[in-house]
Order: C-alpha cells, then sequence, then structure tokens
C-alpha cells in the first residue's frame, strides 16, 4: 500500500487521457452502436426486419455512412464485436469508415450478466478471462476506448452490498486491463429504472455505488484522467407515482456525481435507460445547465436514444435510407447542443421522438 | 445499504454548508490557534516564555485583537478546549470576541494520538467518547466547526492498510457526530513530511489515503457539501536530497485532490506541516494559479506558518505585543492574497524563511 509500482507510464498516460478528451470533446458525445445479436433481434423485430448478418451490417452502414458533419456531434462510436469487422457498402470497414470521420472507435468488451448465487436476483459481469488479449488486438484493429456495462437494481433488498462490491471490483479489474493495452476504459455501472422507487432513492442508491466504483478504481491503481464514465440519471422508477421535471432530474444528477465523481475524470456520458430520445435531450440539456461547478464534461452515450427514429423511419427499406440518416442526424445534432446546454426544443417535437423506449428489467 | 434513513434534514444541511461557505469564503483561510496545553510549551520555551495559563491568554489575545485587517482574512478561527473559555483584559470572553467580528469560532475535539498494536510505530486518535454531548455544549458555547487530526507516516512500510483503514474511519465517525450537532467537521489526515521520500511518494501515499477517506465518509453518511478537508500539501521527505519547485509542489498536490476529492466539498484548507511561513504562503499561491480545474476553495489552516513570526516579535514583553500583532496581520494577509493566487513573495529570507520542521511532529 505503500509504494508505487507504476501501472504507466507517462506517454501511456498522455495517449490515455488524450483519447477520453477527444472523445468528449465540448459539443461531443457517444453513439452505443454496440447491441449484441440478441439485442439487434429486438430492435428489428420491432420494425419487422429480419435479423440477419446482413441486415444488422446493411443498418450500421446507414449510421456510420452519415455526413460526415456528424463528427461536430459524434465523438465517438461503440462497436459491437461482429461490426467491427464489417464492411460499408463502398467497401471500406467500418472502423476505417469512423475513423476517417475524426470519430474514436470503440467496442464493447463485457461478455453479459451472470447471476450472484445468494442474491435476490442480482448479476455480475463476466469477460475478464483472457480480456488483455483481446484488447491488445483490438487496439491494432482500430480501437481506442472500450466499454463493460455492469447492471445494478433497486428493490426492497437491492442493490446488496456484495452486488455493489462485486461489481465495482470486476469494473475496476476490466478498466485496469484495458488501460494497460492503450483502450480507453468506459466504466458503467448502471441502476436500472425499474422499479417505484422515488427520486431520493435512486439519489441514494447512485451515491453508495458511485462511491464504491471509484475507491475500487483508485485500489486497482486506475489512471482516473485516461477513463471515462457511462451511469444512469438519477430519475426516479418507472412505476413511481410521482413526476419529476427534468430540473428535478438534473438537480438530483449532478449533485450525486458531485459527491463521488473526482474532478479528474474527464467525462461523463450518460446512458439512456429507457427515456424516450426527447427525455433523454431534454435531461441532458438540463443537467448542462445547472448552477453548480461540474468540473467533467457531461454528455451522451446514447443507444436507443439516438436511433429509435432512425430504426423507424428505415423500416428495412433500402430507399428510406436518406431519411434515416437525416433523422439520425438531427437527433445527433440535439443531443451535441443538448450537451452544452444550448437545446432549445421546438414547440412541436414529433411524436416518435416522444415514446418511451423502455422495457421492463432491460437486458442488451 | 439500499433505503436511506437521512442523517440531516434540509435545513440542517444548509446551516452546515453555509458555515463551511463562510469559513472558506473567498480570500479567507483558518488560523489554527488550537495548540494544546503541551504543543504551546513547545511554542513559548524558543522564546524564553514560561508556559503558564494567563501567557497562553496574553499570547492568544494579541492575535484575536488584530485590527480589522484580518476581517478579510480569516474566516474561521479553531480554539484549543481551556482558550475557548479565557477572555480579554476587558473581560471579553474570546469567542465572543471572534464571533462578533464575523468570524467563524471552532474547536479541536480530539484527545490526542494513540498507538496501533501490531504496526510500526502507526497510530490511531482517540476522542470519540462522548463527543456528540461535547459537541452539544461547544455549539451553545459559539462553536460553530470543529478539527480532529488523524496521522500517518511514509516509510518503507507505513503507512499500513489498517492504519489507513482505522484512521479513515475514525474520522468518518467524528464527522458525522459533529453534524448532528450543527457543527462543520475539519477532515484532517495528515500524512507527515518526515523521511526521505521524493514527492512522487507522497503523491501515491496521499492519493491513497484521501480515497479511504471519502469512501469511509460515504460509508458513514457524512453531507460532503457541510465539511472541510485539511490535508498536507504532498511535497517531498524532508530528508530527501531532491528539492522541488513550488509549481511541482502545486501540480502534484491539487492532481492528487483532483483524482480523490469529490467535488462537492466545500473547501480544502491546508496544514503548513513544517513549512516556513513564506513557504508555506508561496505553496499555496502556487496551488491557486495551477492551471488544472479547481473545483474547491483552496485555502490555508495554518498554526505555525501564521504565528512564527508573532511569536519572535512578542517574546513575552507586554511592550512588543503591538508588534507582534503586526506579524500576524502581515502573514494573514500574504496567505490571503495566496488564496486567491495573487501573492508576490517578497522574496527577504528572514524570520518568515526559517523553516519551522520538528522531527515526527506532534501537537
Amino acid at each position: 500500500m505503500t509504494h508505487q509500482f507504476p501501472a504507466l507510464s507517462p506517454e501511456k498516460k498522455k495517449e490515455l487521457a488524450d483519447i477520453a478528451q477527444k472523445i468528449v470533446a465540448t459539443g461531443k458525445g457517444i453513439l452505443a452502436a454496440d447491441e449484441s445479436t440478441g439485442t439487434m433481434a429486438k430492435r428489428l423485430q420491432k420494425i419487422n426486419v429480419e435479423n440477419t448478418e446482413e441486415n444488422r451490417r446493411f443498418y450500421r452502414d446507414i449510421l456510420f455512412s452519415s455526413d460526415p458533419s456528424i463528427a461536430n456531434s459524434i465523438g465517438g462510436v461503440i462497436f459491437f464485436h461482429e461490426t467491427l469487422y464489417q464492411k460499408s457498402d463502398s467497401g471500406k470497414l467500418f472502423p476505417q469508415l469512423i475513423k476517417e470521420k475524426g470519430i474514436v472507435v470503440g467496442i464493447k468488451v463485457d461478455k453479459g450478466t451472470a447471476a450472484l448465487a445468494g442474491t435476490d436476483g442480482e448479476t455480475t459481469t463476466q469477460g475478464l478471462d483472457g480480456l488483455s488479449e483481446r484488447c491488445a488486438q483490438y487496439k491494432k484493429d482500430g480501437c481506442d476506448f472500450a466499454k463493460w456495462r455492469c447492471v445494478l437494481k433497486i428493490s426492497g433488498s437491492c442493490p446488496s452490498a456484495l452486488a455493489i462490491a462485486e461489481n465495482a471490483n470486476v469494473l475496476a479489474r476490466y478498466a485496469s486491463i484495458c488501460q494497460q493495452n492503450g483502450l480507453v476504459p468506459i466504466v458503467e455501472p448502471e441502476i436500472l429504472p425499474d422499479g417505484d422507487h422515488d427520486l431520493q432513492r435512486c439519489q441514494y442508491v447512485t451515491e453508495k455505488v458511485l462511491a464504491a466504483v471509484y475507491k475500487a478504481l483508485s485500489d486497482h491503481h486506475v489512471y482516473l484522467e485516461g477513463t471515462l464514465l457511462k451511469p444512469n440519471m438519477v430519475t426516479a422508477g418507472h412505476s413511481c407515482t410521482k413526476k419529476y421535471t427534468p430540473e428535478d432530474v438534473a438537480l438530483a444528477t449532478v449533485m450525486t456525481l458531485r459527491r463521488t465523481v473526482p474532478s479528474a475524470v474527464p467525462g461523463i456520458c450518460f446512458l439512456s435507460g429507457g427515456q424516450s430520445e426527447e427525455e433523454a435531450s431534454l435531461n441532458l440539456n438540463a443537467i448542462n445547465q445547472v448552477a453548480l461547478c461540474r468540473p467533467w464534461k457531461l454528455t451522451f452515450s446514447y443507444g436507443r436514444a439516438l436511433q429509435a427514429s432512425a430504426l423507424s423511419a428505415w423500416m428495412g427499406k433500402a430507399a428510406n435510407k436518406a431519411a434515416a440518416q437525416q433523422v439520425f442526424c438531427q437527433r445527433a445534432k440535439i443531443n451535441g447542443l443538448a450537451s452544452k446546454g444550448e437545446y432549445k426544443p421546438a414547440a412541436t417535437a414529433d411524436k416518435a421522438s416522444m415514446k418511451s423506449l423502455y422495457t421492463a428489467s432491460y437486458v442488451y | 445499504m439500499t433505503h436511506q434513513y437521512p442523517a440531516l434534514n434540509a435545513e440542517q444541511k444548509k446551516e452546515l454548508q453555509d458555515i463551511a461557505l463562510r469559513i472558506v469564503a473567498a480570500g479567507k483561510g483558518i488560523l489554527a490557534a488550537d495548540e494544546s496545553t503541551g504543543s504551546m510549551a513547545k511554542r513559548l520555551n524558543p522564546i524564553g516564555v514560561e508556559n503558564t495559563e494567563e501567557n497562553r491568554r496574553r499570547y492568544r489575545q494579541l492575535l484575536f485583537t488584530a485590527d480589522e485587517r484580518i476581517d478579510s482574512c480569516i474566516g474561521g478561527v479553531i480554539f484549543f478546549h481551556e482558550t475557548l473559555y479565557q477572555k480579554t483584559d476587558d473581560g471579553v470572553p474570546f469567542a465572543k470576541l471572534i464571533k462578533d467580528r464575523g468570524i467563524v469560532v471552532g474547536i479541536k475535539v480530539d484527545k490526542g494520538v494513540v498507538p496501533l498494536a501490531g504496526t510500526n510505530g502507526e497510530t490511531t486518535t482517540q476522542g470519540l467518547d462522548g463527543l456528540s454531548e461535547r459537541c452539544a455544549q461547544y455549539k451553545k458555547d459559539g462553536a460553530d466547526f470543529a478539527k480532529w487530526r488523524s496521522v500517518l507516516k511514509i516509510s518503507e512500510t507505513t503507512p499500513s492498510e489498517l492504519a489507513i483503514m482505522e484512521n479513515a474511519n475514525v474520522l468518518a465517525r467524528y464527522a458525522s457526530i459533529c453534524q448532528q450537532n450543527g457543527i462543520v467537521p475539519i477532515v484532517e489526515p495528515e500524512i507527515l513530511p518526515d523521511g526521505d521520500h521524493d514527492l512522487k511518494r507522497c503523491q501515491y501515499v496521499t492519493e491513497k489515503v484521501l480515497a479511504a477517506v471519502y469512501k469511509a465518509l460515504s460509508d458513514h453518511h457524512v453531507y460532503l457539501e457541510g465539511t472541510l478537508l485539511k490535508p498536507n500539501m504532498v511535497t517531498a521527505g524532508h530528508s530527501c536530497p531532491t528539492k522541488f519547485s513550488s509549481e511541482e509542489i502545486a501540480m502534484a498536490t491539487v492532481t492528487a485532490l483532483r483524482r480523490t476529492v469529490p467535488p462537492a466539498v466545500t473547501g480544502v484548507t491546508f496544514l503548513s506541516g513544517g513549512q516556513s511561513e513564506e513557504e508555506a504562503s508561496v505553496n499555496l499561491n502556487s496551488i491557486n494559479t495551477c492551471p488544472l480545474l479547481k473545483p474547491w476553495a483552496l485555502t490555508f489552516s495554518y498554526g505555525r506558518a501564521l504565528q512564527a513570526s508573532a511569536l519572535n516579535a512578542w517574546k513575552g514583553e507586554l511592550s512588543n505585543e503591538k508588534a507582534a500583532t503586526e506579524e500576524f496581520i502581515k502573514r494573514a494577509e500574504a496567505n490571503s492574497k495566496a488564496a486567491l493566487g495573487k501573492y508576490k513573495s517578497s522574496g527577504d529570507s528572514g524570520a518568515a524563511s526559517k523553516s519551522l520542521y520538528v522531527a515526527n511532529h506532534a501537537y
């Protein structure tokens, strides 16, 4: 505990810090396009599209071959393994297409949740085996950051001390291994919005979870300036009878982060959970207007909240490609503004963007 | 772990945060005048003054009666128990004198260090017994903040995990009890400057210690906005052959804090350790001009580094009192500027530059 055996050289630290800063450059956030094959099934089923490798490739191509100006709002894209090795219609590998636009390429590296025996349905996340070798390969194949999702839930008995400690620890191991291989780890301790708990309860649990996460990162000698955090916003549970405004959500969220996340962390990229596209943008915007010192970037790492309208516009038809790209670019632009607190919603936000994307007990 | 049983209501939280903000208002810091009777012996001996209750009273009086120039420099004064109940020559209680001039009154509440058996000379700090009742009384008697000092040291084998964990825990218990009684806790996990370790080692240890402190504060449900931190600056050990500039000290210190101290903490009030008066001001200034984002106030809670020249000028003589008070005011103004990053060292190497390092310092 008393002697340092430096985990990273100054050059390695600089590389990691630079990558992290690039991803969360002002006005930019992350497109989470890392839906697993199983999760893509759920997306495509909703628009009556068959879940084939080609359809998945075609769909991601719509997003990734958007106008280069998308790079004004998107600093990073998270890939699923399969997608990293797929190509655009133009024949270019997707990572190359993204990188050429000046956007950083990321990769989901966890292998899903696994049950914690003796708990009330709680989980940890697996994927540490051979992770170092996998990271080294991903780095060669164009990735500069990674993502790992842990899941906690709020109920009468959850999250338990074990779930908090175990997930914090596994996140720290993952983060440490990534950094050894030049990948910036995005640390995602998601607390699900399922339940009827109120805003205060979510705030309390989020504070405890994040305190444990940052203690674990310290214990594992993780270089904070070369990490990003992907937390839930602090919201009431989905079945909570009390309703809260974006300002309520924003204040609770910022207060929680101020109490737990060291300023050395360059950026916090919120997950959207089950929020609608518009909700996710309004909340992010309100967060960036909270009148408290916010020493980290506060931006987005959205999956559904960036893609829902694009999927609906596409409907599996090649002829709809341009229209799908247009709505996607529009959401990206809006969230880019929201990450600066500059989003002014039009009086008539379109219906599709307001539709809640909540699915009970959400699993990728 | 999953349900909250709120430790404080909204009004209590607001009161605590307001007190903390007042103490570290822009350009203000803390006068640590809480030297125990034993420590006062070490102060008064070198200037040939007998360590009597009256001499201690006279000495504190010349600090507390400084003119209005200190009102914009001093946000809080930490008292020792005896001093809290002493009075000026005119019969005005010191606590009232300080409070009436808009300076927050604080009280040292720990009862000194005790050994941790099985370690290499490490300690924890005692004072939790009956602390709640003591705090309640101090609050009635005018105190709005408290101070508790834990001590760690760097050597080949220290600080051990036990020392880090035990001191973090006892600091968190103390903080929790203070807040229950409307008292802002200053949390002081001092890592001594003794040793020949370099700047990096101190930074590493400081980061580990502070991470443990803030985890403990979270575990004990302490309201961070209603606390202050009193850490050591990150410096090399006193016997380290390499010398480091104040900019290096500042960068190491601010980096360590950015990695461990949540932005919600209202202020960081550095201890001066064995630094000379001038060193302590110059280093604080560099900290405040460090180009990294610093979300908390960064100011001073100095004992020796505010009082050394004053003591030397006084030497126990009535006729020297005015001169002694002037020396104190000078250092208060210098540190006020340093807390704003506006201090320009005069470069004079008089008494102000003399190192105040005493090996293995215990109050």
